[in-house]
């Protein structure tokens, strides 16, 4: 089917050279990353983990997110899904591929990142995330692959591939679980050190994975000749309202508790992120435009006439994934680091290389998600024909 | 012919994965094998001089080190003998032993109504050498590691630069190579490896030096200001002082067991 990713319009190659270009711009950043250090980021000292983690961290949920696709289809038999789970599957597959690549880009010693398997070590964290996010790489490869050619060869998909799916999606809550307690395990990181932070990483996930999917369908229904479905768009819609309302009530709890205790190692990052700590502001204007893309999002979702009105509906699902991205990718990393455990507030903002190495990444992924779409639609075209 | 090639990759395929897991399950197995194995370990050829301790602390008798300059000697002493780089932009510091104000060395303990000096004057912060170091839990690949002795050690060799330790340190005691450290060094110990960028590092309660029977560098410095010894021999001059002064540690709350006490 890897033939098919090879055979395209103009319009394709020319998507796919632009994307080629940004990765090459992105490689140059990183060579001179490579060579100079990661002093050539933003991060500091106090602010040891920015960009790259954020937007790993961020992707971790787009993967997980796919899962609600595969979960309505073969857990509750939902019919209407079964047309679009390869798209959340391909989907995951793409996100996965960044969030490998991001650990890769931040690491001070990238030809030493083999040694996390030559010295394995189960007390940490980083170990684990490094077992789910391959495993979950693979299970979507696996199944995403297969069940394509199935429908490729107008047969059912091989027997032997169920319960990899029904693994693939306990495991996909695993993916974002872990990478949440990466972080909230921490002592001395108040923001955090929180029970609540993996079932909000998951509602976000839940929230950005799906609206950027509604977002992909709405663009492959207008560029081939496959239509995802007015019914699946619409069903993934109420997905997408229900984990937006979910994200930002979770937000909430954290911000009472924090507040109503008053323990300053709780509410200082919070102070920090929305009003900025001794004088240093630099991501309130952030989190606020976080704050108000959310709130038009869960407005413009929760009123039936305006989901239903798929153009509409996409100016949501954009405001959903723009504010869930500034909350997660710029608040929630950098927020944890601000103030430091000493308590000096030293703020963190990418470079110019660094924003540049972090588009190369999302080039790479686009790449992926390009050739895996343009295999899917027109298997899908094929099938329809 | 095409299906054998296409078997062919299927057979690399799995045996490059079965190959990568080997050390994994490795881990698990050598989990038990290890209480084992310590009965019998071979015995290291150690110096006799060696300074051995059931578990290190150092004490900071802050009313000696009242100033800025009292501490710099302590700091300097260190800083030569590591190789620890003198980088002026903060945001890429090196630091293993330091000044700090007493707001910012116990946050969550400054009050209004502390005694002005307790207030301005420098307090020296450093590794804690914690009981239960979060960063040996928090390192991938145990590239830092706890000794028998509580000694919290780092193999810059190992280390891949993931920072997770900087992370999970609540005392900021670790400092990451965001450039090459060796043109910041002015003169250079031979004795001491230096670093190359992209890895992390941290006060090592001069390990080496307690392996040829000296004192750490910064409490030979001290003149009598910091305390080292072992805290498990009730007869060590560090169990004598601690039973002597009222000590605080560095956010005790946290469980870490830091083994850096103050004499405030």
């Amino acid at each position: 089917m890897l033939e098919l990713a090879l055979q395209g319009s103009k319009r394709y190659y020319t998507w796919i050279a632009a994307l080629l270009a940004l990765i090459g711009v992105g490689f140059a950043c990183y060579l001179y990353q490579f060579d100079f250090g990661l002093g050539i980021t933003g991060m500091s000292r106090d602010v040891s983990w920015g960009f790259y983690i954020a937007n790993f961290t961020f992707l971790v949920g787009v993967a997980a997110g796919g899962v609600m696709v595969v979960l309505p289809y073969y857990i509750h038999n939902y019919k209407a899904f079964g047309r679009i789970t390869i798209l959340g599957e391909f989907l995951a597959i793409s996100a996965v591929t960044m969030c490998l690549l991001f650990i890769i880009v931040d690491l001070g010693q990238p030809i030493r990142a083999l040694n996390v398997l030559l010295y394995p070590t189960p007390t940490s964290i980083l170990f684990w995330d490094m077992i789910v996010l391959n495993g979950y790489l693979f299970l979507n490869i696996i199944v995403g692959w297969n069940v394509l050619q199935a429908e490729r060869n107008g047969v059912p998909p091989q027997k032997w591939l169920k319960p990899l799916i029904y693994l693939s999606i306990p495991w996909a809550v695993g993916i974002h679980t872990v990478t949440a307690y990466l972080y909230c395990g921490l002592p001395g990181r108040g923001f955090w050190l929180t029970a609540i932070l993996a079932p909000r990483f998951l509602a976000s996930a839940f929230a950005a994975g799906p609206s950027f999917l509604i977002l992909l369908c709405l663009l492959i229904r207008n560029i081939t000749k496959f239509d995802p479905g007015r019914e699946q768009i619409q069903s993934l819609a109420k997905i997408v309202t229900y984990a937006i309302i979910l994200n930002v009530f979770f937000l909430l709890c954290e911000v009472f508790v924090a507040f109503y205790s008053n323990i300053p190692e709780h509410t200082d990052h919070l102070t920090y992120l929305f009003a900025g700590l001794h004088g240093k502001s630099a991501l309130v204007p952030w989190m606020w435009t976080s704050m108000v893309l959310m709130a038009v999002a869960i407005l413009l979702l929760i009123v039936p006439v305006t989901r239903q009105n798929e153009t509409v509906l996409a100016v949501a699902c954009v405001c959903v994934f723009l504010g869930t991205w500034i909350d997660k990718g710029m608040g929630m990393i950098s927020g944890g680091f601000v103030p430091s455990p000493l308590h000096h507030v030293n703020e963190y903002m990418p470079t110019f290389p660094e924003i540049l190495i972090t588009i190369g990444v999302y080039g790479v992924g686009f790449l992926v998600l390009t050739a895996l779409f343009k295999i899917a639609t027109t298997v899908k075209e094929e099938v329809a024909a | 012919m095409k299906s054998s090639r296409r078997n062919f990759l299927k057979i690399a395929g799995v045996s490059a994965v079965g190959l990568s897991a080997k050390p994994v399950l490795d881990a698990f197995a050598t989990a038990d094998a290890d209480e084992h194995a310590a009965t019998a370990t071979p015995e290291k050829a150690s110096n006799k001089k060696a300074l051995t301790g059931k578990r290190w602390a150092l004490v900071i008798n802050t009313h000696k080190l009242q100033t800025k300059e009292a501490l710099e000697p302590i700091i300097e002493a260190c800083n030569k003998l590591h190789n620890v780089p003198h980088i002026e932009n903060e945001r890429w510091e090196i630091k293993w032993i330091w000044g700090e104000e007493f707001k910012h060395a116990f946050p969550g303990k400054e009050d209004t109504f502390l005694p002005e000096h307790v207030k301005h004057n420098p307090f020296l912060v450093l590794c804690n050498h914690c009981e239960n170091p979060p960063c040996v839990r928090a390192c991938p690949t145990k590239a830092t590691f706890q000794r028998d002795d509580g000694i919290v050690l780092m193999d810059f060799h190992r280390c891949i630069g993931c920072r997770f330790c900087m992370a999970a340190c609540p005392y900021g005691s670790r400092s990451f190579n965001f450039r090459d450290p060796r043109q910041f060094i002015t003169e250079q110990n031979p004795d001491f490896p230096t670093r190359s960028k992209g890895v992390v590092e941290k006060c090592n309660f001069c390990a080496e030096r307690l392996a040829v029977g000296k004192q750490p560098a910064c409490v030979e410095a001290s003149g009598g200001a910091l305390i080292f010894g072992n805290v498990d021999d009730p007869a060590s001059e560090v169990r004598k002082v601690l039973n002597k002064n009222f000590t605080i540690r560095r956010k005790q709350g946290l469980g870490t067991g830091p083994m850096v006490f103050y004499i405030v």
